[in-house]
């Protein structure tokens, strides 16, 4: 299998002279570095042994090239983005990162006296050296997981942490950004995520490319602690330039009675990987997890999802839907694990994938691991392509066959985006796929 | 004079297999046909070639729309020319809401040269005259917000196709076995929705099994297919008659159909059964 191969010698952008030069550059508690040589030397070790063939057999790597991208220390001259989300609400709080580097951090002054700390990284490791020492890299994506994560703990440029503590509502939601603006230029951000118990938020993230002909590099990491009777609303819309390649590791954790709402859109990029977890840890944790994914062109886009069930009464909701076009490929590997005290688990999980094209090709595999005896797990995938009969119908009413598609595609997806409630993520995932689609609007609706 | 909608000899197939043979009928707008005849004599097979289902080739011979060749045209420019078609069994759509999908089609359908993107006819006035068809056919104007046909009951799809037909204002309607399937209260709603559109500006062919949607729309014409052609024509009388004693004489006089729809039927049953 090409693709778990292991290298040979590190990149030398990011081999172990890199390595100490980067560190040394960086300003950060003694623990974080530590933990940064820790990871250093998994990625060294996990660099020569090959990925786990279950997570990573059907990826082709072949055409990923490590040694193209470095990472950058300064912010571009000047870059804009044509973003989705960016401007089309209000926002308690933005933070964005190009290259690797923040740009800006914003928080509403109210919240931050109510004690939420929202800002990049660099930022609050300053003002609270060690408020996230037992949350980063601990708890939800571990350094040495894989060969990815190991790389990202040790490389780890930045990032956007959100902190809030017990028992405030964050009503109005926060934005991030994620910009790569300099050719093959590295982004290796974290997002972090910690709500006290009895908390609320909403995170809005979009990542995108300065232009969609920049090759580039993000390995990711997203961690987000939901605290007891505490909801968080994640979304983050993958819209990088179709020159990138994702990776990512990405995880939840949610405590008893508490809830995370959680998107993804999976819109760009070359090849993208995202290992996403969602774990229910405590008594009545509920989960639900919402993918909006459309491939066209060569795009691999690929989700390793794992929804793991720890305590009794929890319930996860997985639904993705995708749509291919071209000589796309999509992949989606699910597993729901229950252990063995975790009775009267309500666990779902489903994928489905239209596929636009002959040349276009789905994977779609759920799985089930079930230790518990008193439990409903179902799951569930589909793939077909566009029903003759439907487009036959709509066009009997007078709509052109390529307009009927496109209802068709739109009306594929609603069924997930009816399960998001932040309005401005519906019309901004509709818009997405009517862009990818080619629909132009001529004139206002 | 209003529109006239001809079909001529027309012969069509579906997939390699003979099913009309020569079938020749003229609809005025402003008239009522009823299409009857045994199963499968060709009457669904006659309403899909007349709305262009890619599946049904003709053969040989014409459909026309005041000189207007359909044959040439898609499903989508037939619906703009005034087409329309009551499908037996309507399709269902998911994530596509009746508001959305209908304003698409009203808007194609009134401005025929619209292109993808292009300007959908103004909300305020689509969602007014929507909500007053809606009401008009005692619909729950909720349905509106549905996905279409989607977990709807067998009569509430059939009044969907009715309340599309009440939206598009179609110069011909076809209506496949609309009553097929309801209860008499779900036939009796359909019955008066058609009795309201059919007007002076709507040409009909109702196509049934059954005489109650005939009830409120008397058939000026009533036509019966047998072996994939029309037999026999006559007014409102036949339908009934056909109604009371069934095909038995029509058979006996035209044995060569006869045999050709037995053997078609026996077919389409083995096709099933198998």
């Amino acid at each position: 299998m090409s693709g778990t191969i292991a290298a040979a010698t590190l990149p030398p952008s990011f081999d172990a002279r890199a390595f100490e030069q980067f560190v040394s550059h960086r300003s950060e508690p003694t623990w974080l570095t530590e933990r940064r040589r820790q990871a250093f030397s998994q990625f060294e070790e996990l660099s020569h042994s090959s990925l786990d063939e279950e997570e990573w057999k059907r990826i082709d790597l072949r055409s990923f090239r490590p040694e193209r991208y470095e990472i950058r220390n300064t912010l571009p001259a000047q870059s804009t983005f044509d973003l989705l989300l960016a401007d089309r609400t209000e926002f308690g709080g933005r933070v964005t990162h190009i290259d690797g580097c923040t740009q800006a951090s914003q928080l509403d002054g109210t919240l931050r006296k109510q004690g939420v700390i929202f800002g990049s990284l660099q930022d609050v490791l300053q003002a609270h050296p060690d408020l996230l020492q037992d949350y980063w890299m601990q708890r939800a994506v571990p350094n040495g997981r894989d060969r990815f994560s190991a790389w990202h703990a040790a490389f780890c440029t930045g990032g956007t942490v959100l902190y809030v503590p017990k028992g405030v509502d964050v009503e109005a939601p926060l934005y991030s950004f994620i910009g790569l603006a300099s050719e093959n230029a590295a982004d290796l951000s974290h997002t972090l995520v910690i709500l006290e118990n009895g908390a609320s938020a909403t995170l809005l993230e979009e990542t995108a490319s300065a232009n969609p002909d920049l090759s580039g590099l993000h390995i990711g990491a997203v961690e987000l602690l939901v605290g007891d009777g505490a909801h968080l609303q994640y979304v983050q819309l993958q819209n990088w330039g179709t020159k990138v390649c994702h990776f990512a590791h990405q995880a939840g954790r949610v405590a008893g009675n508490g809830s995370l709402r959680w998107t993804v859109g999976g819109l760009g990029a070359r090849i993208a990987h995202i290992h996403q977890d969602v774990f229910l840890d405590g008594p009545a944790a509920e989960a639900q997890v919402n993918g909006v994914t459309f491939a066209s062109e060569k795009q691999l886009i690929s989700y390793y999802t794992q929804q793991t069930h720890a305590a009794p009464f929890t319930r996860s909701d997985l639904l993705y839907k995708q749509v291919l076009r071209d000589r796309a490929r999509g992949i989606w590997r699910g597993m729901i694990r229950v252990d063995e005290g975790a009775q009267k688990t309500d666990g779902y999980q489903r994928n489905d994938t239209l596929l636009l094209s002959g040349d276009s090709r789905a994977d779609a595999i759920p799985g089930l691991e079930i230790e518990a005896d008193d439990v409903r797990c179902t799951h569930g995938a589909t793939a077909g392509r566009v029903d003759e009969e439907q487009i036959f119908y709509c066009m009997a009413r007078g709509i052109s066959e390529m307009e009927a598609k496109h209802m068709i595609v739109e009306g594929f997806f609603q069924t997930v985006l009816d399960r998001i409630p932040v309005e401005v993520v519906r019309e901004t995932l509709n818009r997405a796929v009517e862009k990818k689609l080619g629909i132009e609007r001529l004139q206002g609706v | 004079m209003g529109s006239l909608l001809q079909i001529e000899n027309l012969h069509v197939s579906v997939e390699g297999k003979s099913i009309l043979k020569g079938v020749q009928l003229e609809i005025r707008q402003g008239e009522i046909h009823a299409l009857m005849g045994p199963n499968g004599s060709g009457k669904s097979t006659l309403a899909y070639a007349l709305v262009g289902h890619p599946k049904y080739e003709v053969t040989a011979g014409k459909i026309e729309v005041d000189g207007v060749n359909l044959l040439d045209l898609d499903p989508n420019e037939r619906a703009r020319l005034g087409l329309f078609l009551a499908f037996q069994y309507p399709v269902v759509i998911p994530g596509v809401k009746v508001a959305d999908f209908l304003r698409h089609a009203v808007s194609n359908i009134r401005k025929p040269d619209r292109k993808e993107g292009e300007g959908l006819i103004p909300m305020r006035e689509f969602r007014k005259e929507l909500r007053e068809r809606m009401e008009a056919l005692g619909m729950d104007t909720e349905f509106a917000r549905r996905y279409l046909n989607e977990g709807f009951s067998g009569g509430e799809k059939k009044r969907m196709e009715i309340l599309q037909m009440a939206m598009l204002k179609p110069k011909f309607a076809i209506l496949d076995e609309t009553d097929s399937g309801l209860d008499s209260d779900a036939v009796r709603v359909v019955s008066e929705g058609l009795q309201k559109l059919a007007g002076p500006d709507t040409g009909v062919l109702i196509i049934t099994h059954h005489e109650r949607l005939l009830e409120f729309n008397k058939p000026h014409h009533t036509h019966v297919m047998l072996g994939g052609r029309i037999v026999e024509s006559g007014d409102s009388a036949l339908a009934h008659k056909l109604h009371e004693e069934g095909y038995a004489e029509i058979r006996a006089r035209h044995p060569q159909a006869a045999a050709e729809n037995a053997a078609h039927e026996e077919a389409l049953t083995a096709t099933t059964a198998s």
